[in-house]
């Protein structure tokens, strides 16, 4: 199997400690992860747990209250928003959408629809498409202009349970050819894409972080999902040591109740005991925060 | 024969019409209709304010209606009310005010039906001259900034991802609409101004094939709106600026007819004729 990770490759995004604030609330605090190139994190976490404000903080949308991101200098991003409406006045064909942000050849339009099996729609325009088309035509436009970090909001949303892992299998195509780095957004708290290097699981802050389990290596969720989505498909695991109450107070593994919950605070084990159920090769971070680098020789052997 | 006064009208109107065509555009795209009248509502206040401390009224328009869409920024971020709601606020309090400081200044006589409706005879050369010396900074600007203003129109967050920079961009289209008011006040006047930038581009979309046809197609037709407006004003001797909209308006209901659509309809109503 290729292998883009190397310990050299500095980073193309790392985000150190981050947080954003909105009118004296935190949205998201002390995020911590990085994404070289030909890595691909997926940030899970239940609505409002700031995946999105995570995603546009590292791509510089939005900026670190506290915290801060460190980007490579001249890193050329491709956004696949989780939303994205285009007004009716506008007359958008998927053809014309590619060249939205960049100038592009003929070619390279063709290749890219065509990689995302919309080629036969470029005259449409983007307004009359499905759910499912338009977010293959907003994949298309992100990879057609060749980037270094692919940051993908919830990209198989309104597509089938086949399309959806056509479309993973797509990305890891994309990664594999290219290289890029990849952070995606994944609307399914427990099914990841099983190329998924790192998990990132968000609420409010890092939850719980890890590698997602392979679905082939789980007979029930293979029975479950079939045979194709076996390879696409992976189950992560959560290893969380405290609940988000209702009322947004945290109850902790010991019993304890807090108003708020961040790394550091003295309730999470991954500063104190680094007590957790899976194996020292899960990757979880609790070993070191910079994983994806050491995962080379346990993929390999 | 035509009259001087009409040609230059005509000139000045054909001017105004290409400019407004692709900002036009902008203005249905972004929903921006409502915020375009408070603008050129505001002009009355510049032309108050022109006449109190003696400036050119083109650049004194200009200031009042930038500083009305800057301050409408500012508002917007602070997030107390909402948008149509400050623009409420905004949009008639400067009309209201320009009203006001008019009516305390006796000693000047203005045409105010003029200003809020356009007056063709007040068109001169110099006029000519700014209308298409400000048309063609305009119009330059818009194909610089195109790409980045049409990106920032689909997401403005996907446009900043991808390094461009949306804010920049929509404060330099305010600025070009404000410039944009501040030339065609004179020929279709405060009220009237946003019909202009807001019906030839609906025109425009039933026949667009892509936003830059749209653009241009606009231009072409205000430049139909603005030449068939004037000659009914010449001829029936109404007030040059609700001539033009009516003439707009008559392209734009032109536009609704099912002419070429017919193709369309028998393709999609064959099919359920064919179980019969």
């Amino acid at each position: 199997m290729l292998n883009f990770r190397s310990p050299e490759t500095t980073p193309l995004v790392r985000l150190n400690d981050a947080g954003v604030s909105r009118n004296g609330r935190w949205l998201v605090r002390g995020v911590e992860f990085s994404i070289s190139p030909g890595e691909i994190v997926t940030l899970i976490g239940p609505n409002g747990s700031g995946k999105s404000t995570t995603a546009k903080t590292a791509i510089g949308v939005l900026k670190a209250d506290e915290g801060y991101v460190e980007r490579k200098p001249g890193l050329k991003v491709g956004y696949v928003p989780q939303k994205l409406a285009v007004d009716w006045t506008l007359p958008l064909t998927v053809e014309r959408l590619m060249t939205l942000t960049g100038p592009l050849k003929g070619r390279e339009i063709e290749e890219a629809l065509s990689a995302t099996g919309v080629l036969h729609l470029a005259k449409a325009e983007v307004q009359h498409l499905s759910g499912g088309e338009f977010q293959r035509a907003l994949l298309a436009r992100a990879i057609a202009r060749k980037p270094d970090l692919l940051v993908l909001d919830e990209p198989v949303q309104g597509v089938d349970f086949s399309g959806e892992i056509a479309l993973y299998e797509l990305i890891k195509q994309i990664r594999n050819r290219t290289g890029c780095g990849i952070l995606l957004i994944s609307h399914d708290l427990h099914i990841v894409m099983a190329e998924t290097d790192t998990v990132v699981c968000l609420n409010g802050h890092v939850c719980c972080r890890g590698t997602p389990q392979a679905v082939s290596q789980s007979p029930e969720y293979q029975k479950l999902f079939g045979r194709r989505a076996a390879g696409a498909l992976a189950v992560y695991s959560h290893n969380h040591d405290h609940t988000h109450l209702p009322d947004g107070r945290v109850l902790h593994a010991d019993g304890s109740i807090t108003e708020h919950c961040y790394p550091g605070d003295g309730h999470h084990h991954d500063e104190d005991d680094n007590v957790h159920d899976h194996g020292e090769d899960c990757g979880c971070g609790h070993h070191t925060r910079l994983h994806g680098f050491e995962l080379k020789e346990k993929r390999d052997a | 024969m035509l009259d001087d006064f009409f040609v230059r009208a005509l000139i000045a109107g054909i001017g105004i019409a290409v400019m407004a065509g692709p900002l036009g555009c902008f203005v249905i795209w972004r929903r921006m209709a409502y915020f375009g009248d408070t603008m050129a509502h505001s002009a009355l206040l510049g032309v108050a304010l022109s006449l109190l401390l003696d400036l050119n009224l083109m650049v004194a328009v200009f200031i009042v209606a930038a500083a009305v869409s800057v301050l409408l920024l500012f508002l917007q971020r602070r997030g107390a009310l909402s948008t149509d709601a400050l623009l409420g606020i905004l949009s008639h309090s400067a009309l209201s005010i320009g009203l006001v400081i008019v009516a305390f200044m006796t000693w000047v006589r203005i045409d105010l039906v003029g200003f809020l409706f356009g007056d063709i005879l007040a068109v001169s050369e110099a006029d000519i001259d700014i209308i298409w010396g400000g048309g063609i900074l305009v119009i330059f600007a818009i194909v610089y900034l195109w790409r980045p203003l049409l990106a920032s129109t689909v997401n403005p967050e996907l446009a900043e991802a991808e390094g461009m920079r949306p804010e920049r961009a929509r404060l330099f289209f305010m600025l070009l609409m404000a410039l944009v008011i501040a030339i065609a006040m004179k020929i279709v006047g405060i009220l009237l101004i946003t019909s202009l930038l807001i019906i030839p581009a609906a025109t425009a979309r039933r026949f667009a094939t892509s936003p830059e046809v749209m653009a241009v197609l606009a231009s072409v037709i205000g430049a139909f709106a603005v030449t068939g407006g004037l000659f009914g004003s010449l001829h029936w001797d109404t007030p040059s600026g609700p001539s033009i909209v009516v003439a707009a308006l008559a392209l734009f209901v032109l536009s609704l007819l099912p002419i070429g659509r017919r193709r369309l309809e028998t393709a999609s109503h064959s099919t359920p004729g064919g179980h019969h």
